[in-house]
């Protein structure tokens, strides 16, 4: 019999507060099995894991139960420490006795009741736990990163500066993300031409990055450190090899149509590059509207080439890589203005997003800089802001912050006053919520320097009245109901989740919160992991973000890409099931059930082969299992039985 | 004697509902101690033999907590566990028991208050359902 040792953690009062931990540990100390049990205040600190060590030498322990917090947050811990002690470490287990005991219950008794209960039951499964060992697996050392938008493009540079290859992908023809879209970034005023371009430039010269623009992930197999991914590159219609770059195709192409780059207040042309400055510089066809490929005619590119780059029967294809590490950093959309009714349902011109008007404000945009409205281009001489336009509105939208609007507000209404000085911006807003560094400074700039008007309440309506339109709010600090005739509105509609970002999460078998954003490993103490190892977070994908903290999110999520990469080989958890070939009879169940095809037949002897590599030791194959010959390792069907016993019994 | 306290057992997948039930904890949320948590990979390794091993064992109820349907971390295994229950069900109906006492049921990692609410309704739900016979005709 295992010599088991069930050490009881106070976690301060956390858990001593609650449970008694002194009648806990006398019982455990009865309980059949069990030959020691102690407590102490902190197990996890040092002196209470040098205890642990001592106590397992001494008196010659071979099991170890930690009743202590969740196994989430310190099963690792105590496991080292264990094999420290010279203890296999999958011979420590943890009774969980804080999160889902103490902090859950008041009741003295009861609560001391669960937490033994809780502990017993895991002393039986130690009972007839295994000694396990790692697989020691090789490690690809090329990262893939999905999305190439600012947090995108620091997180390859970052990677590829360690040493490491990156493969870039972007679905656009170029990269640059939403920020190549911005005026001026706050609260500096620099704009993304002067910041991020020579970002971009650095990103595709690099020699460890290679860009893969107009493409998109088609799937993704394998695990941590060994992930093959298939690449779909979409068909651009135009040879990157011959292209040069120059232009003379777009100048020449005659279909006109709305810009997605100038958030569709400009037009582009058929065979398109996104932005002069575009990285890579190679333009597309778009299909859609070619007259080549609607009407069968017209070829003005064709003619306007001198190298002869365009490729009309160019197909897309695919290409498959095999990378070690995934960052996620596919970025935001602006919720659809058209959904908030109250607001005219996206069917005036002049009521804007705030992505229209950074391109409104933009030297690189539709209007050169100049501020017109869209509807027929005069200066608007009266502009309403409206903020947390679908944001912190649970009942008919979304319920979070998106966190940069605020700032953003300030910043367009300030250079809007630049661009016309005679003009009055007003600003109606919930609050101000200004809490990065220089942000306060900056709105106070706004207020005072560029007396933009702050309206503290709601816009309830906007409606058109002749050639302005009308907003209705109320000012919750005066208690008035206000009406501006705005020859423009500008609202900061929320941002979500990237458009495709569900998919994607679906593909890799993420998870999301249930705005499509991607979960992170922990909130706070792995903000840039997910919950699945090997993939990682950088940006808006996770949730709203500026520009700094997606800078930031994106150099953390590449330095754990890098940590993982500086280690020679990956340890994988031997969590495969084990098949007792005396049993099996070759039934092929557990091959049917098995989702990361794991398992084959050995065909001769017909009996179940699990690749202990790609298995992911869900457990599956267990229950399938007819002849009870596949078992999971340490989560034997014994095991949970015995639980059970335990666990269902008085 | 006080009310009766009925005995439930938690099978709690490890990536969701266990989690979900840490966050609980994490936040504080009270709930009645009458589940008994066990921490297994995924639903979809619940068999229906530890089901009904615990509502033999004298378990008042049984849950079994899993990803929501396409969030499974295993992809499928919630679909699995749903149609194995979903049958087990049916076969405890058959034999006259009160199929009530086995549920299923979707908890995220984020969804610390759905996993209180569901341990609070179902301890309330067996209080009013009163002791599970099996166990006690199995014994006798
Ligand atoms: S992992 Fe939660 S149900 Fe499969």
């Amino acid at each position: 019999m295992m010599r088991i040792g069930v050490f009881v953690c106070h976690c301060g009062l956390n858990i001593a507060g609650v449970v008694d931990v002194d009648k806990l540990t006398d019982e455990m100390k009865m309980y059949p099995g069990v030959s020691y049990a102690t407590d102490y205040i902190y197990m996890c600190s040092d002196p209470g894991q040098k205890m642990l060590r001592k106590i397992i030498k001494e008196r010659n322990l071979e099991g170890v139960v930690v009743a202590a917090c969740s196994p989430t947050m310190h099963e690792l811990t105590f496991r080292n420490t264990v094999a420290q002690a010279g203890l296999n470490p999958y011979l420590c287990e943890i009774a969980n006795i804080r999160e889902q005991c103490s902090w859950v219950h008041k009741d003295r008794e009861a609560a001391t009741e669960k937490a033994a209960r809780n502990t017993k039951t895991i002393v039986e499964k130690l009972k007839l736990n295994h000694p396990l060992t790692p697989l020691v697996l090789p490690l690809t050392k090329k990262a893939l990163v999905i999305g190439g938008g600012i947090a995108g493009i620091q997180a390859s540079l970052d990677i590829a500066d360690s040493g490491y290859e990156v493969l870039l992908l972007e679905r656009n023809q170029s990269i640059g993300g939403h920020m190549a879209q911005l005026s001026e970034t706050f609260p500096t005023l620099d704009c993304p031409q002067c910041i991020e371009t020579p970002k971009m430039v650095q990103a595709s010269q690099h020699p460890k990055i290679k860009i893969l623009a107009y493409s998109e992930l088609e799937d993704a197999s394998g695990y941590l450190g060994n992930f093959k991914v298939r690449i779909r590159r979409k068909a651009s219609f135009v040879d990157p090899d011959k292209c040069t770059g120059c232009g003379q195709c777009i100048e020449k192409c005659p279909v006109k149509v709305p810009s997605e780059f100038h958030a569709l207040l400009g037009q582009r042309k058929a065979i398109y590059t996104l932005f002069p400055q575009a990285v890579p510089n190679k333009p597309v066809i778009d299909r859609e509207n070619c007259l080549y490929f609607t009407k069968a005619r017209c070829r003005a590119c064709v003619k306007s080439c001198s190298v002869g780059a365009i490729a009309f029967d160019q197909k897309e294809s695919f290409m498959e890589e095999n990378v070690g590490a995934i960052i996620i950093a596919t970025g935001y959309d602006l919720m659809d203005k058209a959904r908030i009714g109250e607001y005219g349902y996206g069917q005036y011109e002049d009521v804007i997003d705030g992505l229209q008007i950074e391109r409104l404000l933009a030297p690189t945009g539709p209007t050169q800089g100049e501020v017109r409205r869209p509807s027929d281009g005069k200066v608007p001489k009266e502009v309403v802001f409206v903020q947390c336009a679908g944001s912190r509105d649970p009942e008919h939208h979304y319920p979070y912050c998106s966190k940069v609007c605020c700032m953003y507000t300030i910043k367009q209404a300030m250079l809007y006053k630049h661009a016309v000085p005679d003009g009055q911006a007003y600003v109606f807003y919930m609050d101000t919520r200004c809490s990065g560094k220089g942000y306060e400074e900056f709105l106070q700039r706004g207020i005072e320097e560029d007396s933009v008007l702050y309206l503290r309440g709601r816009v309830s309506r906007i409606f058109k009245d002749g050639d302005a339109l009308k907003v209705w709010g109320a000012d919750t600090l005066t208690g008035r109901k206000i009406e501006i005739s705005a020859d423009m509105v500008v609202l900061a509609t929320a941002m979500v989740s990237s458009e495709g970002a569900k998919e994607l999460a679906e593909k890799l078998r993420l998870a999301t919160d249930e705005y499509g954003f991607f979960s992170e490993a922990h909130p706070k103490l792995r903000p840039v992991e997910s919950l699945t190892a090997g993939y990682f977070l950088a940006g808006a994908s996770q949730a709203p973000k500026d520009i700094p903290e997606a800078v930031a999110q994106a150099s953390a999520a590449a330095s754990k890409v890098v940590a993982l990469f500086s280690k020679d080989h990956l340890y994988h958890e031997p969590i495969a099931p084990t098949v007792d070939e005396e049993i099996c009879r070759g039934c092929g169940q557990c091959v049917e059930t098995c989702v990361y095809e794991a398992i084959e037949l050995d065909p001769r002897r017909r009996i179940a082969r699990i690749n202990e590599v790609i298995c992911e030791g869900c457990g599956a194959c267990s229950v399938a299992c007819p002849s009870g010959a596949v078992q999971q390792r340490n989560f034997t069907k014994r095991q949970i039985v015995e639980m059970v016993e335990v666990a269902a019994g008085t | 004697m006080g009310q009766f306290e009925p005995k439930i057992v938690g099978f709690l997948c490890n990536w969701c509902s266990y989690a979900g039930a840490d966050l609980a904890g994490t936040s504080r949320m009270q709930y009645p101690p009458n589940i008994r948590p066990i921490r297994v990979m995924c639903s979809g390794s619940v068999d229906s033999a530890y089901i009904l091993r615990a509502l033999l064992a004298g378990a008042d109820g049984v849950l079994v907590g899993g990803c929501h349907p396409g969030d499974c971390h295993y992809v499928s295994g919630n679909y699995k566990a749903r149609r194995r229950i979903t049958i087990l069900k049916e076969i405890m109906k058959a034999l006259g028991l009160e199929d009530e006492r086995v549920r299923i049921r979707w908890i995220s990692a984020s969804e610390g208050k759905r996993y209180a609410d569901t341990v609070s309704r179902m301890t309330s739900d067996m209080r009013e359902l009163g002791p599970n016979p099996v166990a006690r005709l199995w014994w006798t």
